[in-house]
């Protein structure tokens, strides 16, 4: 059984950028120490001599000429056509920097 | 003219050469059923009715002008298909189920979509799903859950609930999905008709929405094993764009096939109606010549948590895009599951838990694989259940994700090791539910399932069936 406390909950949400109100915290508490408590069985499986496995397809380095393809090219207005609010041709975002006090 | 349409693609396909019908009477059978049923099944989420309508008139005239000879050209022409709504359309909503893409328009189009385009096919519907394929009942839309057509009290299993249920509801006559755990191999099941979930790497990703990327396979419905086949004649190959594909196609000649029983699928969970179903369709088998084997795979019982790390993992950092800015809404709108596996992936991921379970997932599913490998080199394909029961009841797993997770417990092997494996519905349970098996093979055999997936078809005289709704 793993059981995760309700601070560690709030740094999980607030790496993954997701605000939680308390009522969601108790809860994915709940849920999320059954699943993790599940799946620590692996613990179990002897693996010291074991290489990982990220993909399946035994591809490496698949590459295409670095060339433009006008075929798979969005115009600036599809680009932009997704988005509510632009300026001068540009997607519009909150600022993240702020000027000295 | 409204009629109930053919099932099959060479029946279309005749009724259309012949003028039995046209490709626009094709469209106003199906809107039809969809306008009429479709209020209680919930198993699309936005029609495409102008864009079909043009697209049924142009597959007329092709008739029409070339005969038999545009079905050469266009191989699947005048094929109504109805995408998952993971698959982006240009110019047509898509959602993955999701309000945060409540009011999402591509402007492009995913490589299988074009795909099916330029195959002649006309494309009606965006079907419903668990939103961003998250789940395996249905359930977790954003849009409400999607009923099951042989019993609107069950789910229709899920991710592909819509598309599994407007195959069994005769919406269209065939639709696309996405495989990342079962997704489409559970509602075909659960809704009694054909999945197949392809080799990892064959068919082009591209376009569709990402879940994992590692386990994520674009698959698809239809109501016979042949009409599969013929629709992977499409689907498959390299499109440039998707770096993980590769052209390859393994045909085995051989006078004698065996099949292995994977003695783990067999265990304490499985429902006996779905158990007794399988060995009914094994002896079938048999009777056509078709050797089995009883084999082990020890690992089995790891796979689906090796499945509930990776998967979560990777989703995590497929849906950080979805920042409000560029397209979508705000990361508040996301929904439970989706917010549960953002978490759940970014704790795994997390520093002082990585090794613990990231890797070690990254490691036992290396295991997973190698003992795959090590059955084929034994038998030539692996015969299974799909899922530990049939159909279940709308609400029965919502409140206990775990248990809703154990849902894909037999459907793990095939995505954490890359090989393709293909849903087929054999006989119904007591309470007049589908029942069905599976079939996997080596990565790149698809040859072998459809083979064997045709013997069996013929074998049993199967004629596929509408529900009455």
């Amino acid at each position: 059984m793993t059981d995760l406390t309700n601070k560690d909950i709030s740094h999980i949400a607030d790496l993954a950028k997701l605000n939680l109100n308390s009522h969601e915290i108790v809860k994915f508490k709940k849920q999320l120490s059954d699943i993790i408590g599940y799946v620590s069985h692996l613990k179990e499986v002897e693996t010291s001599n074991v290489e990982p496995t990220s993909q399946t397809t035994n591809l490496k380095d698949v590459t295409r000429d670095d060339a433009a393809n006008s075929q798979n090219s969005l115009t600036q207005d599809e680009a932009l056509s997704g988005t509510e609010e632009t300026h001068n041709g540009y997607f519009k975002v909150s600022a993240i920097l702020e000027k000295d006090k | 003219m409204k009629f109930n349409p053919p099932l099959t693609i060479e029946e279309t396909q005749k009724g259309l050469l012949k003028k039995d019908f046209s490709a626009v009477d094709l469209v106003d059978s199906y809107l039809d059923r969809i306008k009429k049923y479709d209020k209680n099944l919930n198993a699309i989420i936005t029609l495409a009715e102008d864009s079909a309508y043009e697209k049924a008139k142009k597959v007329d005239r092709l008739i029409s002008d070339y005969k038999e000879n545009a079905f050469k050209d266009y191989p699947l022409l005048g094929v109504v298909v109805i995408h998952k709504d993971m698959f982006l359309t240009k110019g047509i909503r898509t959602t993955a189920a999701s309000n945060v893409l409540k009011d999402y328009i591509p402007s492009y189009s995913a490589t299988t979509v074009k795909k099916f385009d330029a195959a002649g096919c006309i494309t009606l519907a965006k079907a419903n799903c668990d939103a961003w394929a998250h789940g395996s009942s249905g359930e977790n839309s954003d849009f409400g859950p999607t009923k099951n057509p042989w019993n609107e009290n069950f789910v229709a299993g899920g991710s592909s609930s819509g598309s599994a249920a407007s195959l069994a509801a005769n919406y269209c006559l065939i639709a696309t999905g996405t495989d990342t755990c079962g997704s489409v191999r559970v509602p075909a099941n659960f809704c009694g008709v054909v999945g197949l979930k392809p080799t990892y790497g064959s068919v082009s990703r591209y376009g569709v929405i990402a879940m994992a990327s590692s386990l994520d396979s674009v698959g698809h419905f239809s109501r016979t094993v042949e009409d599969s086949r013929k629709i992977f004649e499409v689907t498959k190959g390299e499109d440039g764009l998707d770096a993980t594909l590769k052209n390859s196609n393994i045909i085995l000649d051989k006078s004698k096939i065996t099949v292995g029983i994977p003695k783990e699928f067999f265990v304490k969970g499985l429902d006996k109606d779905v158990e007794k179903g399988v060995f009914a369709a094994i002896n079938l088998l048999k009777k056509k010549g078709i050797n089995f084997k009883e084999v082990s795979l020890p690992h089995t019982k790891y796979g689906i948590s090796v499945y509930y790390i990776i998967q979560p993992a990777e989703v995590s950092s497929n849906l950080g895009r979805y920042d409000g800015i560029r397209f979508g809404d705000e990361r508040e709108v996301f929904g439970d599951e989706a917010k549960r596996r953002i978490m759940l992936g970014t704790y795994v991921l997390s520093a002082g838990y990585y090794d613990a379970y990231y890797n070690q997932a990254m490691k036992v599913r290396s295991i997973i694989i190698k003992e795959v490998d090590n059955v084929f080199k034994d038998v030539d394909a692996l015969i299974a259940p799909v899922a530990p029961t049939n159909a279940f009841k709308l609400g029965e797993k919502t409140n206990n994700p775990l248990s809703m997770y154990l849902t894909d417990i037999y459907a793990a092997t095939a995505n954490l090791t890359g090989i393709p494996s293909i849903a087929i519905p054999y006989g119904f349970s007591k309470n007049r539910l589908p029942l069905g098996f599976q079939i996997m093979a080596p990565k790149f055999s698809e040859d072998m399932l459809v083979s064997l997936g045709k013997m069996f078809q013929q074998e049993i005289s199967w004629k596929p069936e509408v529900p009455n709704i």
